[in-house]
């Protein structure tokens, strides 16, 4: 038989011995969790290349199947319907989270911080049914207009818990200088504390956008799809990412290639946009919310 | 998520009575653009409940316990899609969860602090990506892989069930990795936030009785932060349940109940995208009308009991002054 003090240390070399396991399944899962990103981004770039081109970004699609052409009027349609979501939905995400940040002490705020949670979670092909039945079932055409309305109201949540995190980040001691200088409340917000703020709110706001840009499902019922150039909101548009959806989902390899360029390029703007908001308020914004 | 204190200031009390007319103008016009947001809550529910009342009326319980999709003598039930959905989501839990736990302990407690940061940048960065390109990326490289892993499995494994049928790539098991893949990031930065929030007296308490790390971790700490990581799993499921364009590109998009992990299938939002701007029969459009309804009740509920589990962590303060 082996010794007395066997087991304890027996004991003692099996915590030691879970202890580094854990520290290597950990590392494993982290290295687990990092390599989709990398697996993405270099098939993505790979995949584009063939497309990309000068052509890609300043010449009109050609027929389906058919070598050449480019994708300027989806790259037009997404920056109008960026545009539009950005003048429905950051007016409101903005000021509410203007209101939630100065005024949000009440049951009424809680409800509406709660909503806003519970908004940013509808799926989004949802959101494009509920502008559907609201804008598209009237006007009898998928529109540039519902497109923006739709990807605005998914704007609104984001921008609202954003731009009330930053708000709060300025100083009380701020607010209360200029009030005991006699400013009103307005005065002191519009001056004082958003002067402080502006910043991190254009951030958030550029978040914002970089994440409704990528998406498809809320455009499928509302803005439509178009093989024209077009600038008339209430006619339907094209936007690169059902461009890139219907490419990639019809058989011809011109288009696939053409389709792994239009991702290429929302990879490359949602990042470029995500790194500068890190940069610009040092980690303080969070793209998972 | 930083947690700031309130303005000190009273507003209330200067809106009453030394505010003045501006200053009570700005506080109801913000208050205006605030409260859009419950509204459309609200309006959503009730569009959709408008749209779905035909369906509701016509086949009641039914539309959710049978299993058919017949456009023609206008016959619907959507059990093959909560089939779809429910088996893609939770598989995409399996594959998530444990790499989302292992990398957030990583994260929050044995990483070099250096390492921290960039490393937590990098996996969020996957949620920035849009689906659409998870969708491309899907058909185009993942399909071709899992078609191999699918044979392979078939020849190793013949007896075992779930490993039946054609070997097509595309699938519900495709589905369910895309899907892990675009929850991984909201479970592991949830997950490392909660951790993070574990008081260091916790911990601290835990190695002076001479715990290791990990007897440290595993016991005061996960503890403390249970309720707050299965908010966070919960949260991922949510976004699993309604995920839509990357889905709808590798799954097939095949309407009846799954049988294998082989097999296509349809999921929920997969099964509007598809039929959605289609539906040319009324009761069919109402039938979508439907899923919308019970997809959006599903995830409104699943959402509120994640925030409420992560909140009682993280911001314990703000549950009670809400009481």
């Amino acid at each position: 038989m082996t010794s007395r003090t066997s087991p304890s240390r027996w004991w003692h070399y099996k915590r030691r011995f879970a202890n580094i396991l854990m520290w290597v399944v950990a590392i494993l899962a982290t290295l687990i969790a990092v390599t989709p990103l990398v697996l993405v981004m270099y098939h993505v770039t790979v995949q584009a290349l063939p497309a990309l081109n000068w052509g890609f970004f300043t010449q009109m699609p050609k027929p389906i199947g058919e070598a050449g052409g480019g994708m300027l009027n989806a790259i037009v349609g997404t920056l109008i319907l960026i545009g539009l979501a950005g003048l429905f939905g950051l007016p409101f995400g903005i000021l509410g989270g203007i209101y939630l940040a100065e005024f949000g002490n009440n049951r009424p705020a809680n409800v509406i911080r709660f909503t806003a949670d519970v908004l940013a979670s509808v799926p989004s092909i949802v959101v494009g049914i509920l502008v559907y039945s609201l804008i598209v079932a009237h006007t009898k055409t998928f529109s540039a207009l519902a497109g923006g309305f739709a990807l605005g109201m998914m704007m609104i949540p984001t921008v609202t818990r954003t731009t009330e995190e930053i708000v709060r980040m300025v100083p009380v001691s701020q607010r209360e200088a200029a009030l005991s200088l006699g400013a009103s409340q307005v005065t002191t917000i519009f001056t004082v504390v958003m002067s402080a703020a502006r910043g991190g709110v254009i951030t958030g706001a550029l978040l914002a956008i970089a994440r409704v840009a990528g998406e498809t499902a809320p455009l499928m019922f509302t803005a439509g799809t178009s093989s024209f150039f077009s600038v008339n909101i209430k006619q339907p548009i094209a936007s690169l990412p059902m461009e890139i959806f219907l490419r990639a989902t019809a058989p011809y390899d011109v288009g696939h290639a053409q389709a792994w360029a239009g991702a290429f390029v929302l990879v490359v703007l949602v990042l470029i946009l995500s790194i500068a908001a890190r940069y610009a308020t040092r980690g303080r914004l969070r793209i998972v919310r | 998520m930083a947690s700031v204190s309130e303005p000190s200031y009273s507003l209330k009390r200067r809106g009453l009575f030394g505010a003045n007319f501006a200053d009570r103008i700005f506080r109801w016009g913000t208050f205006f653009f605030a409260i859009a947001v419950p509204i459309l809550i609200l309006l959503l529910v009730w569009i959709l409940s408008k749209g779905a009342r035909t369906s509701i009326v016509t086949f009641g319980g039914h539309f959710l316990s049978t299993s058919i999709w017949d456009v023609v003598h206008s016959k619907f039930g959507v059990l093959f899609a909560i089939a779809g959905t429910a088996l893609t989501s939770l598989l995409a839990l399996l594959l998530a969860v444990p790499v989302s736990l292992g990398a957030a302990l990583f994260l929050s407690e044995l990483a070099p602090r250096w390492m921290r940061s960039p490393l937590s940048f990098l996996i969020e960065l996957l949620a920035a990506v849009p689906s659409i390109v998870y969708g491309i990326w899907g058909i185009f490289i993942l399909v071709p892989v899992i078609k191999h892993v699918e044979v392979w499995l078939q020849i190793r494994f013949p007896f075992i069930p779930f490993f039946q049928g054609e070997t097509l790539g595309f699938g519900v098991i495709t589905a369910g990795v895309i899907l892990a893949i675009m929850i991984l990031p909201f479970i592991t930065s949830i997950s490392r936030e909660v951790i993070q929030a574990v008081p260091r007296a916790q911990r601290e308490a835990a190695l002076a009785l001479g715990a290791t790390q990990w007897e440290a971790l595993s016991g005061p700490v996960l503890r403390y932060a249970r309720s707050g990581i299965l908010g966070a799993i919960i949260l991922g499921l949510g976004r699993a349940l309604g995920e839509t364009m990357a889905v709808t590109m590798v799954i097939g998009n095949n309407n009846t109940i799954p049988l294998s992990l082989f097999s296509l299938g349809n999921t929920m939002p997969s099964l509007l995208a598809n039929e959605f701007a289609e539906a040319s029969d009324p009761l069919q459009l109402s039938a979508l009308y439907h899923v919308a309804l019970v997809l959006v009740i599903i995830t409104i509920i699943i959402n509120a009991v994640a925030r409420l589990m992560i909140w009682s962590v993280s911001k314990g303060e703000r549950l009670e002054v809400q009481e």
